[in-house]
Parts: C-alpha cells; structure tokens; sequence
C-alpha cells in the first residue's frame, strides 16, 4: 500500500524572518507560522489533531508547541534528526494520516538564534573522540567532506563558490530573503575563511525564522480552496551522527533517501522541475545534486558551474534563495517544504519557475548524517 | 573470553591512552576493527570484540584548518589507521593548511 497521493499540503507560511527583534522566543515564531498557515488553507485550529515538530530549544518540543498553540494532537512526533526532520515528519503524517491515526497533522518550527545571540543553537553534544580536536562544529565536519571531494574529484573552491552565487542569484528574486546584494565567485572566494576550504560565504545564515506546514487527507483537501499539493513519495535514511563514523565523505545516505521516495512516486530526476536541496554549505549541493542522481558522483562541481542551477539555468535549485542566502534558522527543513509547495502553486512571482509539476524537497541534518528526501506535486502530476 | 569484558569499552581504552598506547577493537566474529570502543560490533552484531594495539601509523583521508579571531588556524583531520579503522586526530610539526589529503 503506497502514501502515493494519498495526502496533501494544504497550508504553509513562514513566520517573521532575519532579526526579529529582542524578546521573541521560538514558540512566539512558531505561533505566526501557525495563524498564517491555517487561515491560508481556511482551517480552524480545532481541527488541528497530528502535531509534529522538533527543537534545538525545547526538549519535549510536541508538548511544548501543543501547549502554547492549545492543540491537544491524538498523534504527537517529535523526530529529532536535525534539519531534516520536517521532511520526515512529512513522510510520518502521511503514514498517519492514511493510518487513520490523525486527520488534519501541523508540521512546525521556531528559532530566535539570531536576535537570541547572534550564533547557532544547536543542542548537540559534543562526541567524545572528537572534542579532543576541537573542530567547529558543524562546520569544520562539512570541510572535511568538502576537502575529501577535492581530493577524489578534483572539486575547486571556485565551484563551491558557483552554488553560493547561484543561490544569491535567486535571492535577488526572493523580497524576504535576508541577503540579496551582488556576490561574485571572486567575493566569495575573498570571504573570511571559517575551516578550509569553507569561507564565510560557504557557510548557510544564521538567522531567525520559523515555518508551518498542514497537511490533510487528499479526501478532506478536495473542501479547502487552496490549490493541492500532493506528496508523492518520501523516504529517509541515516548511517551515521558523527563525520569520522561517516563510511565514505564523499557519498550521503541521500543515496537510499532518495532511491526511497523516487520509487514511491514513480518518477525519477529527469522529472524534477524544482529542487530543493539542504544548503547548509556550499558542499551540500554539490553532493546531492550527485547523490540525489541529477548528474554522476564526482561531476557535482562541473554540474554547478556556468549558471546551470542560477535563476535560467537548466535546473531550478533553491529558488528562495537557499540557506545561503534566504533564511537558515538553525533547522531548515521545513522552509524548503514552503517553497516547492509555492512553486508549485504558482505563487512565486519573480522566482516562479515556469511549468512546475514536481518538486524534490532533500533535508540533510546533523553533519550530512541524516537524509530525508520527499517528492510534491501538483495535481497534473498525479 | 576477553578478561577486560566486565569493564566499560571507553575505560579500557582510557587505560590504554594511559600506558602510552592507541587502543582499538577486533571483533571475532567478523574480524572488522572497531572504533570507537563499544559492546557491539557495528559490523556484524557480535559481542566479542578484542583488544588491540594500534601502529599509529595511517593515512590522512580528510583535512581542514579551523580559523579563530587571533592566531594562526589549527588542523583537524581524518586519519585512516593502518589496522582498517578511522579516527579524528590532529597533525602536529606542520603549519595546518599544509597538511595533505593522503599524506602519511
């Protein structure tokens, strides 16, 4: 029994976005992102009963999110796996929901990191054979996969830096997205250095934000006046929390995640009109462009190169604007699931790609440690 | 049986950093070496791992110089071990952006 259509997005938002001011907490972003979200897809909170949502700052964060929202969820998931997360909290509200175990699932998140203190909150712990090392977490873990890429494929900082131009390219199209001056190669290049090769303009924002998705049964969708958004498919995958358990730095188990959700949707990559791929760092699209099968391991640096995936290119990546360049509230995942369901519906103005069918939403979380690929359409793509 | 067995994994490999010494696991079952130190092979499942010494010798597989506010940057690497397993270490006596990917 495939989730195959069998679910649909029918409401997103974003909270406020970049600094928003002293004195919000996460929950207050999550409370914004959750109004908008439900008057979008014309629900009324009570019918809300699936909540799903995870958290640097809240340790039990359904609990935390249903008290504050006054939702009392009859199926409540919490899957902590990082950025991804959202993207699998998608894949397990669609189970649930055609489980009958919940009707109406909100997906949501919150960070006031920003305003908070200007740097990541991560809740991670540190591992103990590693610590000893003090690399800086999580970026010195990205640069070390990124230096093995170059080593194995000849991978250049300059095409590292094409995917932070391309995802500036984008933002100059996106009005909320925090960072859309110019940016050249040679900016980028110039750009403090963090942990080699990874300078500052290769590393995602740090900023506020939040997000809100709703999903329903394609049944319950078919009454509300948004345009559906269907999921296709999904799948995840992990092999491992810490980089030096990672078995090869050059390959993710977006490799599985990704096998997973193309067979449950039945399409393949050659398909995708939008890509919307965890750009925590510039490495990041480089390796799921290849692991996600848009082009061969190791041809990830040449395929981000000449404007291939900037705004006009052959390939719509990141159209928001990326973690790069748009927003990276800490946790990202579920800002990328707000913007292939707005391409898909046609409400992207500037940025809009032309004849969206089908979206690929890729979440990467921890240190390329968890991978959550899921595929949404619009109902053509049925 | 492995006499050690009753200790934590992470105390026993302590004790070997103690005596001067880069301790390391060989599962019996599958003869994988297992880092780090753990009740079970991650490979196959079994639960007799065995305590080894390891050469020190290996090859880097990953590196990156973390840069801070005031000083020069430090390094941080992978290193494969000669014994099959791979550990984060740091290399020491080179200037930390020139430590190479593959360098032994």
């Amino acid at each position: 029994m495939s989730l195959r259509g069998k679910v649909v997005v029918v409401g997103v938002a974003e909270s406020d976005l970049g600094e928003v001011g002293p004195g919000f907490t996460p929950l207050d972003l999550i409370g914004q992102a959750t109004l908008r979200a439900l008057e979008e897809a014309g629900l009324d909170k009570s019918e809300v009963d699936g909540l799903f949502s995870a958290s640097a700052y809240y340790h039990m964060p359904t609990l935390s999110v249903g008290e504050y929202l006054g939702i009392r969820p009859r199926y409540s998931d919490a899957t902590s796996m990082g950025g991804s997360s959202f993207v699998s909290h998608l894949l397990h509200a669609a189970a649930a929901i055609e489980a009958g175990l919940c009707e109406v699932a909100l997906i949501t998140y919150g960070s006031t990191q920003r305003s908070g203190g200007g740097r990541l909150v991560t809740g991670s712990e540190a591992d103990p054979y590693e610590a000893p090392y003090n690399p800086r977490y999580p970026v010195s873990m990205y640069a070390l996969a990124a230096s093995r890429h170059m080593h194995e494929y000849g991978t250049t900082r300059e095409q590292l830096a094409e995917v932070a131009v391309a995802a500036r390219g984008w933002a100059k199209l996106n009005p909320r997205a925090f960072m859309r001056e110019d940016l050249t190669v040679e900016d980028v290049l110039s750009s403090r250095m963090v942990s080699s090769p990874l300078s500052v303009r290769d590393c995602c924002l740090v900023t506020d934000g939040g997000g809100a998705a709703i999903v329903t049964s394609a049944e319950r969708a078919r009454d509300l006046k948004e345009t559906p958004v269907y999921l296709l498919g999904a799948g995840e995958a992990h092999w491992h929390r810490n980089i030096s358990q990672m078995p090869d730095l050059t390959v993710s188990a977006a490799t599985e995640s990704g096998t997973r959700a193309y067979a449950m949707a039945g399409v393949g990559p050659e398909d995708v009109n939008v890509a919307m791929l965890y750009d925590a760092f510039t490495i990041n699209t480089v390796l799921f462009l290849e692991d996600l099968g848009f082009c061969e391991k190791g041809e990830g640096g040449a395929f981000v190169s000449g404007g291939r995936i900037s705004p006009g290119g052959e390939l719509a990546v990141n159209t928001s604007g990326g973690g790069l360049s748009y927003n990276h509230p800490g946790m990202y995942g579920l800002l990328l699931i707000v913007e292939a369901v707005r391409q898909l519906r046609g409400e992207c103005g500037d940025r809009q790609v032309q004849n969206a069918n089908i979206a690929l939403v890729h979440g990467n979380g921890g240190v390329l440690s968890s991978q959550v690929t899921a595929l949404l359409g619009a109902e053509r793509a049925l | 049986m492995n006499p050690e067995a009753g200790e934590p994994p992470a105390g026993i490999y302590r004790r070997h950093l103690e005596s001067g010494r880069l301790g390391f696991q060989r599962c019996a079952g599958c003869g994988a070496a297992v880092f780090y130190p753990r009740v079970i092979c991650p490979v196959c499942g079994g639960n007799d791992l065995a305590w080894e010494t390891s050469s020190g010798r290996g090859v880097v597989y990953a590196t990156t110089a973390v840069y801070r506010r005031e000083g020069d940057p430090y390094n941080v690497v992978l290193v494969d071990l000669e014994e099959g397993f791979r550990m984060m270490s740091c290399v020491e006596g080179v200037p930390a952006e020139e430590v190479e990917v593959g360098g032994g």
